[in-house]
């Protein structure tokens, strides 16, 4: 399958060769919106995008999956709620729990849609505050040690943007304790917590380590001119968000780097 | 759409409107004026139908046919020169206006009004603007990348701005946020002017291939005329309630809203599935549906092209059963595209149409015989000219005069009036007076606003608010851009509509260059009271004679627009507010300048010079005074400050530049020190000398023509030898402090950073929450 640039031609990036063999999937659903941009991470970090349908009835040859955010379905209902039961979720929870652990990432809906799926516990509802809110988040990467944290140092603090309406991440304390004693929550919120999420969690993955979800965008922090420090000026880089797509690269392609 | 209850309908047919001429029609319920009724009956030789007579009502209105600003808009047709033409791919007239940007690249934007929906119901009507001037876009067969919002609201702390700015701005944000669009600026205001007209403007803006322009036309007999996305439903009907005369039964919903409820996740799937079929080359023609629905989109696909149109309206998808004939044609309902398709493409636009999960249904197919023919059930009940109902509408004079009072409020200087007592002077009274500023409701941040928008999404996005323009890439591959940005001050346009109108382009303009970017094209959004009070018309025969005066000079064309009349409340008309966007290009996004200065060291110029032009300021403003002549236009001016800041930006002279405008010069430095919280040491003797002004004055002046530019150390010989040649005036005013925290200017002490900030961000969050 090809890939679409959101306009225009794509960026020529020079990475490792080796890289670009790693093909990761990137999923669109009716109401999908960070689809593109998702793509163009994968593609600036150095690898293959896929495009993938959610009406697609088999997840094809990709090594790990994106699910990008936007308001599938509209999120009238749930947010998520309808994306889960696409006939590609099917096969990508299939894939995540089988041995070969394939690696997913979910952002902002794509973290509702993993929750929706049972793939990650707890759930998300609306802001404390009740309105959209994007801004330029400060995260603690508490975990390095999963598909998608490997390019960090656990502790390390990002800049990325967040944006959503329905950020707020919500478990029951036995839950909550049981990801804390698991290092399963893989990123918190620094400085101010954007929506009222418990215990400042802005992310955590599945016991594998495989799956993460998190509210926050690190696709929109991936390029020189288009970041947080760009737009915003809050300090951090433009790129802090690259290390996601650089980390399940690495681990896809084996050895170091 | 089931026959049974299309039954219960008595359908006045074209062959019933022959035979019962004396039937009594509910015209000017539907808003038609005698003359105009008259008109209708002299055009089809008999009297109209009902649903005629519904088409030609809603075309007819002000809002679709321009009748009163018609013959004054003529003039951004005549007033064009070669060099404004050489760009220009589509003019005024189709959906939207094209711009060629080179590479085969084309841009189009446009700019609309969503007034009257956003005071009453202020989340759908903000909502579904968005999403109107989005298919605007689409139309043009581009892909929508950003949106912006100029909105003007009452008295911040009047009890109803808090219902109207909440609704609108979640409606933008839920509408706009959910389509994946990056809202990158725009304007907000408040006077209590606007508190029973609240304008809510919205831009949007599309990048295409040059082949991939298309145009609102149905050309080639026998291709297929197919609606499809939303469903057909009772929103936004207004006046046309009035037809439910013709229904037998009164069980039918009542009281439908006249404002249009939104659905963005349609738009979104209904963007995609356009760009789909454009890609495909799928369809012939294409129109949105906005005001006046379908009477609109067949009207104006028939005469546009072959001319000829059949169309059987039970075919049309209801959400509603009940709607009768007429209230088809009229039905606002948000989310719909009309297109043609030749037959060999049926099949494959289907495809499309099933892949998104999109409705649609095939209404009828292009005719060459001149009439736009709608059937219900096989019974004609439409006949007519489509010319006669979309270009052949009727046009007025209408009288004008300046008004009686405009002499004695340009008499009424903010020097020397009450309001002007204790103007201050001393350092202390100054740090007060700035900080008084930047907090006040017109000046202070707007991030309470903006961060309620995404400006992320599309990863193209290189500058958002609050910098002067917004900027976004094109082509990933080049770096080609695009800036936008808009602007108007109903208070300058009130104290001089002629010179206020260039204001506002003067200002767009300079905002534009000030982001590197090289202006090319303007849309315009005029906002005014009552064409029928002779004060406003004059206002608005003004305003459109500075504008299209004004764009000569500045090289660049009105590519599109619209024109948003009958906002007053009561005889009291809002300040009339020309909203004027300008779009600009880049070559390369990486060049863009950002409105504030970061390296420490860095020279900070004023380039221009200050008079003392006071009158209409935000100072005066803060003061209650409204009064006096606006600052003086100076064109030529402007284009040579542009010319400077596009080239120092392209050969990477400066790091930074901001537009002086509302506030002055007090405001451009406090904004360009809380850009990335980095202080400055200013000292505005030489200013001060040179201009022959007051520091007060020289902080609170909005004289035109000027910008705050930061200059690394290595590029001022190289940017002063610049400006020295082309003879503009600039001085150097001071250095960035990065380490400093403070913003010092002359002996005003006491302006930290930390202060400012607290000051300029607190404001909406206190009035709003």
């Amino acid at each position: 399958m090809t890939e679409l640039p959101l306009i225009g031609e794509s960026i020529a990036v020079a990475v490792e060769p080796r890289l670009a063999g790693a093909r990761i999937g990137v999923v669109t659903f009716p109401g999908t919106l960070d689809d593109r941009d998702a793509a163009r991470a994968v593609r600036l970090a150095g690898g293959t995008a896929v495009e993938l349908w959610h009406a697609d009835t088999e997840l094809g040859d990709v090594d790990a999956v994106v699910i990008p955010g936007g308001f599938s379905y509209g999120d009238y209902l749930r947010a998520g709620a309808i994306a889960r039961f696409a006939p590609l979720m099917s096969r990508i929870i299939d894939a995540a729990n089988s041995d070969a652990k394939l690696p997913v990432l979910g952002i902002c809906n794509g973290f509702q849609i993993l929750t929706e799926s049972h793939l990650l516990p707890g759930s998300m509802i609306k802001n404390d505050h009740l309105k959209f809110m994007c801004r330029d988040q400060v995260l603690r990467v508490e975990n390095s040690n999963t598909a998608w944290t490997l390019d960090y140092q656990a502790g390390q603090e990002i800049t990325v943007p967040l944006k959503n309406q329905d950020g707020q991440y919500l478990a029951d304390d036995k839950t909550l304790d049981a990801l804390e004693a698991e290092g399963r929550v893989v990123f918190r919120y620094v400085g101010f917590n954007p929506n009222g999420s418990r215990r400042d969690i802005a992310g955590i993955s599945n016991a594998a380590g495989n799956v993460v979800g998190l509210m926050p965008h690190p696709e929109h922090a991936v390029e020189a001119g288009f970041g947080p420090e760009s737009l915003d000026g809050v300090g951090g880089s433009d790129t802090d968000g690259l290390g996601f797509f650089t980390s399940v690269l690495t681990k896809i392609v084996g050895g170091d780097k | 759409m089931s026959i049974e209850t299309t039954k219960k309908f008595n359908i006045d047919t074209v062959e019933n409107a022959v035979k019962t001429p004396d039937t009594e029609l509910p015209w000017a319920e539907l808003g038609l004026k005698r003359n105009e009724f008259d008109e209708i009956v002299k055009v089809l030789g008999r009297r109209p139908t009902g649903a005629e007579l519904a088409m030609y009502s809603v075309m007819w209105s002000e809002h679709c046919s321009y009748k009163s600003s018609k013959n004054h808009l003529r003039q951004f047709g005549e007033k064009v020169t070669p060099e404004m033409k050489k760009d220009m791919l589509v003019g005024i007239g189709e959906n939207a206006g094209v711009t060629n940007l080179g590479d085969g690249w084309a841009v189009t934007f446009k700019i609309e009004s969503h007034n009257s929906p956003s005071f009453v119901e202020p989340y759908q009507g903000a909502a579904t603007g968005i999403g109107g001037i989005v298919r605007d876009i689409i139309s043009m067969g581009a892909r929508p990348v950003a949106v912006m919002d100029p909105l003007r609201f009452g008295a911040i702390d009047h009890p109803d701005t808090a219902r109207v700015m909440h609704g609108a701005v979640a409606g933008i944000g839920g509408y706009g946020n959910s389509l994946g669009l990056p809202n990158i600026g725009g304007e907000m205001v408040f006077d209590s002017v606007y508190q029973g007209n609240p304008l809510v403007n919205a831009l949007a803006v599309g990048v295409m291939r040059h082949e991939d322009i298309r145009l609102a036309n149905a050309s080639g007999k026998g291709n297929k005329v197919v609606l499809f996305g939303a469903r057909t439903g009772g929103d936004g009907i207004g006046g046309a309630s009035v037809l439910a005369s013709e229904s037998f039964d009164d069980t039918k919903p009542s009281k439908r809203p006249a404002v249009q409820v939104g659905d963005p996740f349609a738009e979104k799937v209904l963007i995609e599935c356009c760009l789909e079929l454009f890609k495909g080359s799928l369809v012939e023609g294409i129109q949105d549906l906005g005001a006046a629905g379908i009477s609109c989109a067949t009207s104006e696909l028939a005469s546009n092209g072959d001319g000829g149109m059949a169309v059987e309206l039970t075919s049309v998808l209801l959400r509603d059963p009940t709607l009768t004939p007429g209230e088809i044609l009229m039905s606002e309902s948000q989310e719909r595209m009309m297109a043609v398709v030749t037959p060999e493409n049926v099949e494959a636009f289907e495809a499309v149409m099933d892949k998104w999960a999109v409705e649609y249904a095939w209404l009828g197919e292009v005719t060459d015989s001149g009439r736009l023919i709608i059937t219900w059930e096989g019974e004609v009940i439409v006949d007519v000219d489509p010319r006669t109902v979309a270009h052949d509408g009727p046009v007025y004079d209408r009288p004008f005069a300046r008004p009686e009072w405009q002499d004695a409020v340009q008499a009424d200087s903010f020097t020397g009036s009450v309001q002007d007592a204790g103007r201050p002077s001393a350092p202390a009274e100054l740090a007060k007076a700035v900080t008084e500023l930047v907090a006040s409701p017109n000046m202070c941040s707007k991030s309470w606003i903006t961060n309620q928008y995404d400006r992320y999404v599309g990863g193209n996005t290189s500058m958002a608010f609050p910098d002067d323009a917004g900027v976004v890439r094109v082509d990933e591959e080049s770096g080609l851009g695009v800036a936008l940005a808009t602007d108007a001050n109903g208070r300058y346009t009130y104290l001089d509509p002629y010179h206020g109108a260039q204001l506002a382009l003067a200002e767009a303009y300079r905002n534009v260059a000030t982001s590197g970017a090289v202006p090319m094209a303007v849309s315009d959004c005029l906002n005014f009271g009552s064409p029928e009070d002779p004060d406003v018309m004059w206002q608005l025969a003004e305003a459109i004679r500075g504008l299209s005066d004004a764009c000569m000079v500045l090289g660049i064309p009105v590519t599109g627009g619209n024109v948003s009349l009958y906002n007053q409340t009561g005889t009291t008309p809002i300040h009339p507010s020309p909203v004027v966007a300008v779009l600009g290009k880049l070559d390369d996004v990486a060049r863009r300048t950002p409105s504030g200065w970061r390296e420490d060291g860095q020279a900070i110029y004023l380039l221009g010079t200050t008079a003392a032009e006071l009158d209409g300021s935000e100072w005066a403003n803060m003061r209650g005074h409204l009064g006096g002549q606006p600052p003086k236009v100076d064109l030529g001016a402007e284009r040579a400050l542009g010319e400077i800041l596009i080239n120092a930006s392209r050969d990477g002279m400066i790091d930074s530049a901001h537009d002086l405008s509302e506030g002055g010069l007090a405001a451009a430095l406090v904004e360009s020190s809380l850009r990335y919280g980095v202080g400055a040491r200013i000292a505005l003797q030489d200013v001060l000398d040179r201009d022959g002004v007051d520091l007060f004055t020289a902080l609170f002046s909005e004289s035109q023509g000027r910008a705050v530019v930061g200059v690394p150390r290595s590029e001022e010989v190289r940017f002063t030898d610049m400006c020295t040649a082309r003879g503009f005036a600039h001085t150097r005013i001071g250095v960035v402090d990065a380490a400093s925290g403070t913003l010092e200017i002359n002996d005003v002490a006491g302006l930290s950073l930390d202060a400012l900030r607290e000051a300029h961000e607190a404001t909406l969050p206190k009035y709003f929450g």
